[in-house]
């Protein structure tokens, strides 16, 4: 039990001072996904049914290449940041903290791990070509 | 946080059920949620009888009766009758609203009355707001200024003042705050609908002097930015405001100051 007044409560530690910059960011980048993504399935798609010759060539090539790239890397802020809001919602103390460093922490290796994938599937494209 | 089951003492058991009234044609079933600190037992939800021959139009009215003919332990906050000022506000028919102008005739089946959802309760009807009326006067509503007061009074156009409608009209009832899902998880850091509403009251009056301090102490992930515009807020809203579209006006301001 803390004797706490009611005004005390209310006002807490008062106003972090952020949190603006992460609504305007979850916009922007809603938008730019409301782009990205179709596109993304349509150029994703396309690929589907190739030999691995010929998704590689696919996925090497700039646009779908570069494309990936911003659906992954703006994707996965998004979900981080998304994520976070939920779990400030529904959890609270160092689970929240700790769930919240979890999810960030996916979306940086989900992130790097495609970056990694579209780096190889480039090079591999380079190495085929030229043994061509 | 959220909470997905209710804790054990504050499970709801059936109660009381009270003898019909003699002789009458047009009866209707009130269930009621009961429940006093002093007996240390679990809330129960009992049910009443009314003669709708012999009763007013509006909830309030039902709940009068039941207390001056039936059961006078009921407890319930009421005042003024007319909407003004936001005392006997009650989630009836699972809605937030005010006993006094939700009329008997818009609800079908039987009438179930319970207090305003997810606040600790005082007795019957009665929820503790003490926190909600803290949050509202942490935002400072009242005029603020540095230039030295006028001789006669703040001016103010006509233009200016219409920005004030839909916001000074609220009663500050809590229908909102407490039918918002945010508010209910994170209550103690997320100010709510009323309060924000509030504070956009005073952030676009043209007198106030205080808006870049308003709009400071706003910045916050937990005290502005909880609002997910659920709009249930505006929806039960019993005077017909839109508390949703005020704190968006709020970020859009905010967002001004950065971009």
């Amino acid at each position: 039990m803390r004797y706490l007044t009611d005004r005390k409560r209310a006002v807490g530690k008062g106003a972090s001072g952020s949190g603006t910059e992460h609504y305007w960011w979850m916009t922007m980048s809603s938008v730019a996904l409301a782009f990205l993504v179709p596109t993304f399935i349509f150029v994703f798609g396309s690929a589907i049914g190739g030999t691995q010759e010929e998704v590689i060539a696919h996925f090497a090539r700039p646009f779908p290449a570069i494309l990936t790239g911003l659906v992954t890397l703006v994707g996965m802020r998004h979900f981080a940041k998304g994520a976070q809001v939920m779990l400030e919602d529904y959890t609270q103390g160092s689970l929240r903290k700790g769930l919240v460093i979890l999810v960030y922490s996916l979306s940086y290796v989900i992130t790097a791990l495609v970056l990694y994938a579209l780096a190889k599937m480039t090079f591999l494209s380079i190495v085929l070509n030229s043994a061509n | 946080m959220v909470q997905f089951t209710l804790p054990k003492n504050s499970k709801i058991r059936v109660g009381k059920t009270w003898p019909r009234p003699e002789g009458a044609k047009n009866v209707r079933k009130f269930k009621i949620y009961r429940w006093d600190p002093d007996t240390g037992e679990n809330p129960r939800v009992d049910t009443y009888f009314l003669d709708m021959d012999r009763c007013g139009p509006m909830v309030l009215d039902a709940l009068l009766k039941i207390k001056n003919e039936i059961d006078p332990t009921l407890t319930f906050r009421r005042s003024c009758r007319e909407g003004i000022c936001g005392s006997c506000a009650m989630n009836i028919d699972g809605i937030n609203t005010l006993a006094c102008i939700y009329g008997l005739d818009e609800i079908k089946g039987d009438v179930r009355i319970y207090p305003l959802p997810h606040m600790p309760v005082v007795k019957d009807l009665v929820p503790d707001l003490t926190l909600f009326y803290a949050q509202h006067a942490s935002i400072m509503p009242f005029l603020q200024t540095t230039t030295n007061k006028p001789e006669k009074e703040w001016l103010q156009s006509i233009e200016d003042r219409k920005k004030l409608d839909g916001l000074y009209e609220c009663v500050m009832c809590a229908s909102c705050s407490t039918s918002c899902p945010s508010y209910w998880w994170n209550s103690d850091r997320y100010l709510g609908p009323a309060a924000l509403l509030h504070a956009y009251r005073w952030i676009i009056d043209s007198r106030d002097e205080a808006t870049a301090e308003r709009l400071d102490a706003l910045e916050d992930p937990f005290k502005l930015y909880r609002c997910h515009t659920i709009m249930n807020c505006a929806k039960t809203c019993p005077k017909g405001l839109n508390p949703a579209k005020a704190i968006a006006e709020i970020k859009k301001l905010m967002v001004g100051r950065h971009v």
